[in-house]
């Protein structure tokens, strides 16, 4: 685990030093002419983009480790559950509908919607239940709440809600300011710390509600807590960012292998290679032709739907032998 | 001599009546009773996992304030599911009922409980029986005071079912500790110190083996009769 945590961190440390100085021309260029211009360049555009980007990614992998293992299913994520879409609609709510535009005060409008879209899938599937009832319950909440975005989106009192909108609701990290980034990253922090916490209460419950209780640990007061943070980390970062898929599936996956399948131990390495991830999938956004932005939720699904449509096939395999 | 285990009005609702139990030391104790007589009801009250009233101490200590891992040393549960999601290998699963790492101890069990070809390998992937194996050896390795075993002899072979009373009764002698262990087949409770019969969420027989084996209130419970020729139903001509 060492050797690995060695490897994470070096993995990490590059992708956010690429993050910072890609495209490397533009900056060389800037130096040359004006190196303070060069210098506020990467304070105020390219440092908020790579904070969020680990930030973002290390919530997602943190949170989707902690819902697999509190739903005991290697499916559950934050995307997977509705509960990204349902911060996005707790967000668009309150930008357009309350008129809201505090960073901060909007970041709680996404940990409601979030936490609400948890609170209906518990409801609707409840935690153990079968893979197929999880992901239809998930579905079912992702495309309730996508469509209640759009409608308030289409019905907001500004005619350009949903053209303002529409890189924000794709996923990006393009021109975010640093309060932004603060009112992501600092509610997601406080709540991610306490989840880590959580993790060898979530090895516990692999082996059962029953056997975890038995030990002492409150499966049921655990889950209300991992679905509570869980709304908070995302909702915030969904709110600065736009919701972005896969990440929260694929990066506990991998984890996973690092710590021979314990869920819980899970939690950190998960969230060290979700913020990888994100940041490498923000890097491959900035190969595109000048003037054009592709939103990086396209390249985390693009890269994540082959990942996913295998895990799938995997667990069909594991069952039926 | 202060019991091992002193259980008072131990009640869950709808389930399990207001009981008491008192355990002393080294003694394994079968829980029989018909479907839904609530046998596992009064395993997961007295391993705190349902809210009960009343009060279940382990030498002297109520064990409804104790942290996670001193509670370990007090007690352990193994559940009746054998379900296990996670690709986690056998030794690790041993290794989480431990309250600190001890490889000695799980070679140890591995060893008992002959789950070596098998140890490295993930326990979803393995037969219910040799779970149980698995689950058993987990549920043992603290060395708890007070083991409360669900069904462990369900889905076992019959080496494998005198080998694990065997394997519980070496535990209890060697640490003094004791054992309350649900089955369904009544032939093996003669393998036991003491018989609790439940029937419709209630202690209604607490007796030694071959004295329950007798009782009218076992035959009663199970609507069964012990003839010459072995059980019949009772009352079927």
């Amino acid at each position: 685990m060492t050797r690995s945590w060695v490897l994470l961190a070096s993995a990490l440390s590059l992708a956010a030093i690429l993050s910072l100085i890609t495209p490397l021309e533009s900056l060389v260029e800037l130096r040359r002419s004006d190196p303070g211009l060069a210098w506020l360049l990467i304070q105020e555009l390219r440092l908020p983009r790579t904070l969020l980007g680990l930030g973002y990614g290390a919530v997602l992998g943190l949170t989707g480790a902690a819902l697999q293992a509190t739903f005991a299913n290697p499916l559950a994520s934050p995307d997977i559950t509705g509960s990204s879409s349902g911060a996005a609609l707790g967000a668009v709510a309150g930008a357009y509908w309350l008129g809201i535009s505090g960073p901060l005060a909007l970041a709680a409008c996404g940990a409601v919607g979030a936490g609400l879209a948890l609170a209906a899938l518990f409801v609707i599937a409840g935690r153990r239940s079968e893979t197929a009832t999880l992901l239809l319950a998930g579905v079912a909440i992702a495309l309730a709440a996508g469509a209640g975005t759009s409608l308030l989106l289409a019905l907001a009192p500004s005619p350009f809600a949903f053209y303002d909108s529409f890189e924000w609701l794709m996923g990006s990290f393009v021109d975010r300011s640093l309060p932004q980034a603060a009112a992501a990253l600092i509610p997601a922090a406080l709540a991610c710390a306490i989840l880590a916490r959580r993790s060898t209460a979530l090895d516990m419950m692999a082996l059962g509600d029953d056997v975890a209780a038995s030990v002492g640990f409150h499966p049921r007061r655990l889950a209300t807590e991992v679905v509570a943070l869980t709304a908070i980390a995302v909702g915030a970062c969904v709110s600065v960012c736009g919701a972005i898929a896969f990440v929260g599936l694929i990066a506990p996956f991998l984890a996973r292998s690092l710590t021979r399948g314990h869920p819980g131990r899970a939690l950190l390495p998960a969230g060290a290679i979700g913020a990888i991830l994100l940041v490498s999938a923000d890097l491959l956004v900035r190969l595109a032709p000048a003037g054009r932005a592709i939103p990086v939720g396209v390249i985390t699904t693009a890269i994540g739907t082959p990942i996913f449509i295998w895990i799938v096939a995997r667990m069909r395999r594991t069952v039926a032998s | 001599m202060t019991p091992l285990l002193d259980a008072q009005g131990i009640a869950v609702g709808g389930r399990l009546q207001p009981s008491d139990l008192l355990l002393p030391p080294s003694q394994m104790v079968a829980v029989i009773g018909p479907n839904g007589a609530g046998k596992t009801s009064l395993l997961r009250a007295l391993a705190g996992i349902e809210r009960t009233d009343g009060q279940v101490r382990i030498d002297d200590e109520d064990i409804a304030a104790t942290a996670p891992a001193r509670r370990m040393r007090f007690l352990s549960f193994m559940p009746a599911t054998r379900n296990l999601v996670w690709p986690i290998s056998a030794r690790d699963v041993i290794s989480l009922g431990l309250p600190k790492r001890d490889m000695d101890r799980v070679e140890q069990l591995v060893d008992q409980l002959e789950l070596a070809s098998i140890a490295d390998r993930p326990v979803n992937q393995l037969s219910t029986g040799e779970r149980s194996r698995v689950l058993l050896a987990r549920a043992l390795a603290a060395r708890p005071r007070l083991l409360l075993l669900d069904e462990p002899l369900s889905n076992l072979d019959p080496y494998w079912v005198l080998r694990v009373l065997e394997l519980i009764r070496g535990e209890t002698i060697a640490n003094g500790s004791a054992a309350l262990v649900s089955v369904h087949d009544l032939n093996q409770i003669a393998s036991f110190d003491r018989a609790l019969l439940l029937d419709k969420g209630k202690m209604v027989a607490d007796d030694g083996p071959q004295q329950m084996l007798q009782s009218p209130a076992l035959s009663t419970a199970f609507r069964i009769e012990r003839q010459a020729s072995g059980w019949t139903i009772r009352g079927a001509v």
